[in-house]
């Protein structure tokens, strides 16, 4: 095996997420090694080093310093034809899976999404992928090379080692097509009051609350059980709730002692973002709501009734 | 102004849907409808039509026959023309396939802007509208929260993992929205009635000029090999609030020690 690991960036640091990967890969292949794209991107290549690349491929240009998925397809699949990697690993992000989108129809290359984990079986690479709202593991392969695999949020820890990280600069070539689409503008909201991620107790609303204004039924029950209020990316787009509340791929990562959910389907994109909470509880109208083939207990109904009444409950026991 | 919206047909959500253990492929035998986060992007398609004043919304989409069927859900809904991908030896297409014969069969439409819906619902895939793009030398945008379309270019708002990013690309470009950008508007009686009489056109691959080893099984990369049940959550409870709902969940957090 030879290995490519793409490390997104924030520009100062790399997300726990990609290292993690990177880790994996390490583990899977002690020669592996990971790719820096962007501008101004050569200091993080110790961090690569410390978490497992052998060799860390290094691609600076003006034209890469905005995050976007074009630019990178073209850095990448060069890349990957001129050193000859048989297999080029992501971390689930919103940039990565675009670049993976692209760069597997660049090469003809497979792509596997969701992977949980890696292994080797039979000498060869298997991926063990959770499908149809996690009821069932699938593990799916590749027929040829390269073989492209984006890993789902969470599924590996980054683990310290010391790699040789030997620092190899990429010359950088970019399509006409690749820099059409320019990024305007960043807007990054700032985080108010306690984060989600720290709360032991999470009430969580999604669409189904219906309006904005429901929201308050979450932070009254939140409030009585000591807890924060935390919504879905659906309710955030819709601009219902403050961004820094999100839960999920795109949103924070967090694993309370309990998450309450409301009204809240459970996608995947969210469901990466709460699986790991302790306990589940889940209120929703519709009966086939994915969120209840994960939740310790599951309330069909509505939660515009439910929810205050269980307030009551809660502030009466703690007096 | 030409738009395309690529749809997928998909098993309806519920209890049903499964893989079949002797294909490894999603079983297709039971109800069938659009992906429901492709009524966002046909949702978008004709506001862009009517904002425009004039033009065309093309829905595309390869599947099995009688995923026409399906398609006249969006056609009820406003779309102008259905064009279909059919062919037995498209079946089993993965991305590299998948995006292959997409782009040959948007590239007959010469659409201004191609779009598409943030995932598909059975296989959570997200993926397939940059590969696409990719075939098609396009700027593509995913994860669309807002946009814009004027003088010839876009501009959108998207969410990342840093909070928002506003892109703007030049037309003819690759969009993908979330389901955030709109609500879908319901088909209309007189849509429905309308929907049988449009243009639908079903192609076969030889029609598209995809090559058959570029489909299918054949124009694949990836296989899945084994199926086997996901680690358990240890015991779980489903319950009807039959009035009675907050109380359990009550006793429930009193028997975890969480109140």
């Amino acid at each position: 095996m030879s290995t490519l690991v793409f490390l997104e960036h924030d520009g100062s640091s790399i997300p726990k997420g990609a290292l993690g990967v990177l880790s994996k890969a390490a583990s899977l292949d002690s020669d592996s090694a990971a790719a820096l794209v962007g501008s101004g991107v050569r200091e993080l290549a110790p961090e690569a080093a410390r978490f497992g690349a052998a060799r860390v491929f290094v691609a600076e240009d003006p034209q890469l310093e905005a995050p976007l998925p074009q630019t990178r397809v073209d850095v990448l699949s060069r890349l990957v034809q001129e050193q000859g990697f048989d297999t080029v690993l992501f971390a689930a992000s919103v940039l990565a899976a675009d670049v993976a989108g692209g760069l597997s129809a660049r090469l003809d290359a497979g792509l596997n999404w969701d992977l949980g984990d890696l292994v080797i079986e039979n000498g060869e690479l298997v991926g063990k992928r959770s499908a149809f709202g996690d009821t069932i593991l699938v593990d799916v392969g590749w027929t040829t090379t390269p073989r492209i695999g984006l890993i789902r949020s969470g599924s590996f820890d980054p683990a310290e080692q010391s790699s040789a990280g030997e620092v190899i600069d990429v010359d950088v070539a970019i399509e006409d097509f690749s820099t059409a689409a320019a990024l305007v503008a960043r807007d990054q909201e700032e985080q108010a009051g306690p984060s989600i991620e720290e709360a032991d107790i999470l009430v969580s609303g999604g669409r189904g609350l219906g309006s904005p204004e429901a929201f308050s039924l979450l932070e009254e029950l939140a409030a009585a059980l000591g807890g924060a209020v935390a919504s879905t990316r659906a309710v955030v787009d819709s601009g219902w709730y403050p961004y820094p509340t999100q839960v999920g791929q795109t949103g924070k990562v967090v694993s309370p002692k309990l998450y309450i959910g409301c009204g809240i389907s459970g996608a995947i994109q969210h469901k990466v973002g709460m699986q790991t909470s302790q306990t589940i509880v889940s209120i929703n109208k519709d009966p086939h709501a994915p969120i209840f083939d994960f939740s310790d207990l599951g309330v069909v109904g509505d939660l515009h009734e439910i929810v205050p009444k269980l307030t009551e409950l809660v502030k009466a026991r703690r007096g | 102004m030409k738009i395309a919206v690529c749809v997928k047909e998909v098993p309806d959500a519920g209890p049903a849907r499964r893989m079949d253990p002797d294909t490894l492929r999603a079983d297709r035998s039971g109800d069938r409808s659009l992906n429901p986060f492709d009524l966002n992007a046909i949702e978008a398609g004709l506001r862009l039509k009517d904002a425009a004043g004039d033009g065309e919304v093309v829905l595309v989409c390869m599947g099995p026959d009688r995923a026409l069927e399906s398609m006249r859900r969006g056609l009820g809904m406003g779309a102008d023309r259905a064009v279909l991908i059919t062919d037995e030896a498209a079946a089993g297409s993965d991305l590299v396939a998948t995006s292959y014969v997409l782009a040959r069969a948007l590239e007959r439409e010469g659409a201004d802007i191609v779009l598409f819906g943030q995932q598909a619902s059975d296989s959570d895939g997200a993926v397939l509208w940059s590969a696409v793009a990719d075939r098609l030398r396009m700027p593509v945008i995913s994860q669309i929260a807002e946009f814009d379309v004027a003088d010839g270019r876009v501009i959108a708002k998207r969410q990342t993992e840093f909070g928002y990013d506003r892109i703007s690309a030049p037309l003819p470009a690759v969009l993908a929205v979330s389901d955030a950008v709109n609500e879908p508007r319901f088909p209309s009686l007189k849509g429905i009635m309308s929907a049988k009489k449009k243009p639908q056109d079903v192609l076969s691959l030889a029609d598209i000029g995809v090559e058959p080893d570029r489909a299918g099984t054949a124009g694949s990369r990836t296989t899945v090999s084994a199926l086997s049940p996901p680690p358990s959550r240890g015991d779980m409870q489903k319950i009807e609030d039959d009035g009675s709902g907050a109380e359990k969940i009550m006793e429930f957090l009193l028997e975890r020690k969480l109140v």
